[in-house]
Parts: structure tokens; C-alpha cells; sequence
């Protein structure tokens, strides 16, 4: 009786979840094919002779070893410092009153309505100022703040008792030492969420590589293929090799943390 | 953003023990001001900077280059206001905004529905299957989509003229074109706001539903009338996230079409992007991100409002 109820609902997710894959299959199946199979009729799902030849293309001819390393350095870099500057600034809030603090959250809390997006010529200018204009620097300062970030490890340090860090203080630990030796290792569960959501962030983020980078050997991946994508005759063949390489680390990370990633505790504004 | 730098070091250590007499020393009034150091010359930075110069650069002739530019007061606005590109882009990306909302929240709670369903089978595939689109860039949605919908070449079209159907002008009729676009992000957007729907379902006390199946609520009722009003917070989030992520939509229309066919569907970031750096011309577009800052300023008000008045009731 049971089996024969979940029929329906069994159907309808999987129709869904069908629509939801196919785009992507299709799109990976054909990256396998040779660029003369791509468009000849009638289309067939599987590849009839299965050929790399695009990745193969994608990666030498357009330099995407470099593209591939500069995206990797930035995406690294800034998570690195993103879930540093993050904690310190959410465990500040969490543990320390004075009016300053809540005047800098409420700050905080106002960049959210503030996207890159919105402010793009002037952004542009500042990191120009600064003196990173054109270079990898000139994507990963700008992006290290998040009020994401921030707001999760505020969260989690909240919930750590007071006790504990009067204890510590009483058997003479510095404020600093106290953070860095005992309340940073606590939170190690937050940093990993945070980790994996900001190196996807900076993995996947356009608007400012296309802004900052101007010089093709600085190219982040996502700059690269949408130089492909925008040239009036789209070479799909390593347009899909490219696509589908670049995809690559993002896989691996999911099945490395996928259950942090489904599982993450998320609530309030975690979106970049 | 006219929010102005915190310099906090000097003034609080005068009232604060009177607050916390015990327990504060020195150093810890100190320590989060070091802490908070770097996130406030950041903010400062790349924040309440840029913001300001927004402002400024709006009055003025600014191109881009060197220093030099003049005050001309009102031009910019007075001339964004009979752009006729101007409001083709805005009100296309308010089109987008009013078909884009109610297509992502309903889609993500219909599968948070399903996924949280205790008769469907395989959820544990399926969840892996509706997360695969956040792995995907922008970009790479895009193409991945203007692949499978190309009007000459692309599988769907090849589907419906083997059906005998005419082919869909995907790239060359903007309505269509505008739909792909809608149809792109409702797939891009499900998996977070699912895994925000799917935690809120979790948390709803099983009780709940089960006193009304007794009752003999059937599913819809139960659904409309429990599950529902207990999600409202979640539904306000997405909603407000969703607003305001489509407002600002660019990367995927870029790899998906270019906005086009021509300008058709153009949407607003991509018209600044188009007017401060392909045409220089760095004030004009402050002008009109000045605009576009407005509304989701106003759209968040409003939002909120509807909050506190829900809260309330």
C-alpha cells in the first residue's frame, strides 16, 4: 500500500530532477563528440566516436593551463583570508560589547545591499587608485570582506558559553592567544563551510576578473570562456572542452565536502 | 552608502567599565578594535570609497582616465531621464524581476516539497541531481543552455521539428529569448534557495502535521495550511534574495546571449557596464547606478515593511 502511494510523488521528482540534469548531460555527452558530429543531423545523445580533441584544443591552444592557475591562486588566496579576516571580525561581534562594534555591524550589514554590480564604474576606480588595476592582487583584496562570512562566525561564536573564555582569561591567556589558540579551532566546522563557499564564489565570479583584468595572461577562466563565448563565431568544440575543464575543481570539492555543502546550516543571507 | 568610517579606538574606553565594572580591562576594549582593523580598512576601501565616488562622479563629465573632470550638476540624471536605452534596460530587467520571483520561489519550494516528501523515493540522488546547477558558474550556465536551446542547432529545436513542431526562435524573438533567460536562472537558483526551504520543512514539528491528518486535512490542506505560514520567514528571505539577484543579473545573460537578439534584453548592469567602460564614460553610468542603487534600496524597505507588519499580526 505504502510502495504503491509513493508512486506519484516518486515520479514527479524524478521527471523534475530529470529537467534539472539533462541540460548538463547533454552538454557533457557532447564535448566528447569530434567537432564535425556536433552539428550533424540527426543528433544522436551518446557520441559515436568518442574523441577529446577539445579538451585537447581547449587547453593548449588557448592557454588554459594559465587561466586555470590564475583562477586557482585567486579562489585559494582569497578563501584563505576571507575565513581569517571573517572570524576575527564575527568573534569580535560575538564576544566583545562597546557601541563601535555595533555601529561597524550595522555597517557590515549594509554592504549586503551594496553589490559589486551596482557600484561597478567606481569599484573599478578605487582598485585602479590603489595601484592593482590589471593584476590578481586587484581581484582578491576587494573581494576578501563578506557579510556572509562575518555574520556566520558571529553566530557561532555567540553560542560558545562566556565561561569559557573567562576561564581562560583567569589562567592568564591574552586576548589574542585566547582567539587564536582556543576560539579559532573551535569554530573549525564554520571555517570549512565558509572555506568551500567562498572558494566557489571566487571560482565561479565574473564581474570582477572583467573589470580589474585586462591583460589576457591574467585571465581568470570565467574572463576566458566568455571571450570565446562572445566572438562572432563560436568555435563550440573547445567552447565545451573549456567549459566542462573548468568545471573540474568544483566537482572535486563537491564530492570531497558534499555532505558539509548539503548539509551546511545555512540561514541568513548566503548568497555572494 | 554615506555611512561614514568608525575610528574607535579613543573615545569608548572612558564608558565602558561603567557597564561592565568586573570584568573589563584594557585589553579588552583594545583586542576587538585589532580584530575588527582589517574588515573596517576593507569596508572602508572597497565599500563606503567606490559608494562615495558614485555619488560624486554622477555630477560629473568623468571618461575614465587621468584626473580631470568637471561638476555639470544635474546633466547626467536630466539626460538618463530621456534615454530611451536607459528605460529599455530598466524595464526589461523589471519584466525580468516580476516573471523571475515567482518562477524561482515556486520551483525551489516545490522541489524543497518533494525532497522533504516521506513517499518519494531515491531523495538522496535526486538532492545531488538539483544541487548540481551551484557548482556552475554564470558563465558556464550559460553556455551550457545556449548549447542545448541554439535556434539552428540546439537540441530542443531539433526535438520539436522531429515532432513536427516548428522550431522556437530561441536567439532571434526577444520574448522567447527573455523566457530562456527566466527558465536559466530558475534552474541556476534552485539549489540554494532548496537547501534554505528544505531546512526551514525540517523544522516544522512533526505534531503539527500529524494532528491534522487525523483531523483528515488531506495533503494540499496540510501543505496550505501548516507547512506554508510556518515557512513565511524562509519564503521572505528568498523572495528579497531573489529581488534583488535579479535585478542584478548579468554574468549568465552574457554567455547565454548577450543580451540580445540586438539590445532587446538588455538589463541594467549590463547597460552600465556598457556605458562606463565600452563607451568611458564613467559618469554617465554613476548616474544610472545611482538609479538602479535607489530601487533596491526601496525594494528592501518595502520588503522589510511586510515583514514587520507579518511580525505583528
Amino acid at each position: 500500500m505504502k510502495a504503491l502511494r509513493s508512486i506519484p510523488s516518486t515520479a514527479i521528482l524524478w521527471i523534475v530532477a530529470l529537467l534539472y540534469l539533462i541540460p548538463v548531460a547533454w552538454f557533457v555527452l557532447s564535448s566528447f563528440k569530434p567537432g564535425s558530429e556536433l552539428f550533424s543531423l540527426p543528433l544522436r545523445l551518446f557520441p559515436q566516436d568518442w574523441t577529446v580533441s577539445g579538451y585537447v584544443t581547449a587547453w593548449t591552444r588557448f592557454d588554459f593551463s594559465r587561466y586555470f592557475f590564475n583562477t586557482a591562486t585567486v579562489a585559494i588566496i582569497t578563501t584563505i583570508l576571507t575565513v581569517l579576516v571573517s572570524a576575527m571580525t564575527g568573534y569580535a561581534f560575538a564576544k566583545y560589547k562597546a557601541w563601535w562594534l555595533k555601529a561597524f555591524f550595522i555597517c557590515i550589514l549594509a554592504t549586503t545591499m551594496l553589490p559589486t554590480e551596482v557600484i561597478m564604474p567606481s569599484s573599478f576606480i578605487v582598485v585602479r587608485n590603489v595601484g592593482l588595476f590589471n593584476t590578481l592582487a586587484g581581484i582578491i583584496v576587494p573581494s576578501i570582506l563578506t557579510a556572509t562570512g562575518i555574520f556566520m562566525f558571529r553566530q557561532y561564536f555567540s553560542t560558545v558559553p562566556d565561561e569559557l573564555l573567562e576561564a581562560a582569561r583567569i589562567d592568564g591567556l591574552g586576548e589574542f592567544r585566547l582567539f587564536w589558540l582556543i576560539m579559532l579551532p573551535l569554530a573549525r566546522p564554520i571555517a570549512v563551510v565558509l572555506a568551500i563557499f567562498s572558494f566557489q564564489w571566487r571560482w565561479n565570479d565574473y564581474i570582477w576578473p572583467l573589470i580589474i583584468l585586462t591583460d589576457p595572461k591574467n585571465y581568470t577562466l570565467q574572463v576566458a570562456l566568455r571571450s570565446i563565448v562572445g566572438a562572432d563565431n563560436i568555435d563550440w568544440s573547445v567552447l565545451l572542452g573549456a567549459s566542462v575543464i573548468s568545471l573540474i575543481p568544483m566537482v572535486i570539492l563537491f564530492i570531497v565536502f558534499q555532505r558539509q555543502i548539503v548539509n551546511a546550516d545555512i540561514n541568513s543571507g548566503l548568497k555572494d | 552608502m554615506s555611512a561614514p568610517t568608525q575610528l574607535p579606538v579613543a573615545t569608548p574606553i572612558a564608558d565602558a567599565p561603567r557597564r561592565r565594572p568586573r570584568t573589563t580591562r584594557r585589553s579588552q576594549l583594545v583586542a576587538p578594535a585589532i580584530l575588527i582593523s582589517v574588515a573596517i580598512v576593507l569596508f572602508a576601501l572597497f565599500f563606503v570609497w567606490p559608494g562615495a565616488l558614485a555619488v560624486m562622479y554622477s555630477f560629473t563629465d568623468y571618461r575614465g582616465v587621468g584626473s580631470r573632470f568637471n561638476f555639470i550638476g544635474f546633466q547626467n540624471y536630466t539626460r538618463l531621464f530621456a534615454d530611451d536605452a536607459f528605460y529599455a534596460s530598466l524595464g526589461r530587467t523589471l519584466l525580468y524581476t516580476v516573471l523571475a520571483v515567482p518562477a524561482h520561489y515556486v520551483v525551489s519550494l516545490a522541489v524543497a516539497v518533494l525532497l522533504t516528501s516521506s513517499l518519494a523515493k531515491g531523495k538522496t540522488s535526486a538532492r545531488v541531481v538539483f544541487f548540481l546547477p551551484w557548482l556552475i558558474s554564470p558563465i558556464v550556465a550559460g553556455v551550457i543552455w545556449r548549447w542545448l536551446f541554439g535556434e539552428n542547432f540546439g537540441l530542443v529545436n531539433y526535438l520539436i521539428a522531429a515532432m513536427g513542431g516548428q522550431g522556437i526562435r530561441w536567439e532571434t524573438d526577444a520574448t522567447a529569448a527573455l523566457l530562456l533567460i527566466v527558465i536559466v536562472g530558475t534552474w541556476g537558483s534552485t539549489a540554494f534557495n532548496m537547501l534554505l526551504f528544505v531546512a526551514a520543512i525540517r523544522n516544522i514539528p512533526r505534531s503539527y502535521l500529524e494532528a491534522a491528518e487525523i483531523d483528515g486535512a488531506n495533503a494540499w490542506q496540510r501543505f496550505r495550511r501548516i507547512t506554508l505560514p510556518l515557512l513565511a520567514p524562509t519564503s521572505f528571505m528568498v523572495i528579497l534574495l531573489t529581488t534583488i539577484g535579479s535585478m542584478k543579473e548579468f554574468a549568465m545573460i552574457q554567455a547565454l546571449n548577450g543580451g540580445g537578439p540586438g539590445t532587446q534584453n538588455m538589463f541594467i548592469v549590463q547597460y552600465i557596464y556598457r556605458t562606463g567602460f565600452e563607451r568611458a564614460n564613467i559618469g554617465y553610468a554613476s548616474a544610472a547606478s545611482m538609479i538602479l542603487m535607489l530601487i533596491l534600496v526601496v525594494i528592501a524597505l518595502i520588503q522589510l515593511r511586510f515583514d514587520r507588519n507579518r511580525d505583528l499580526s
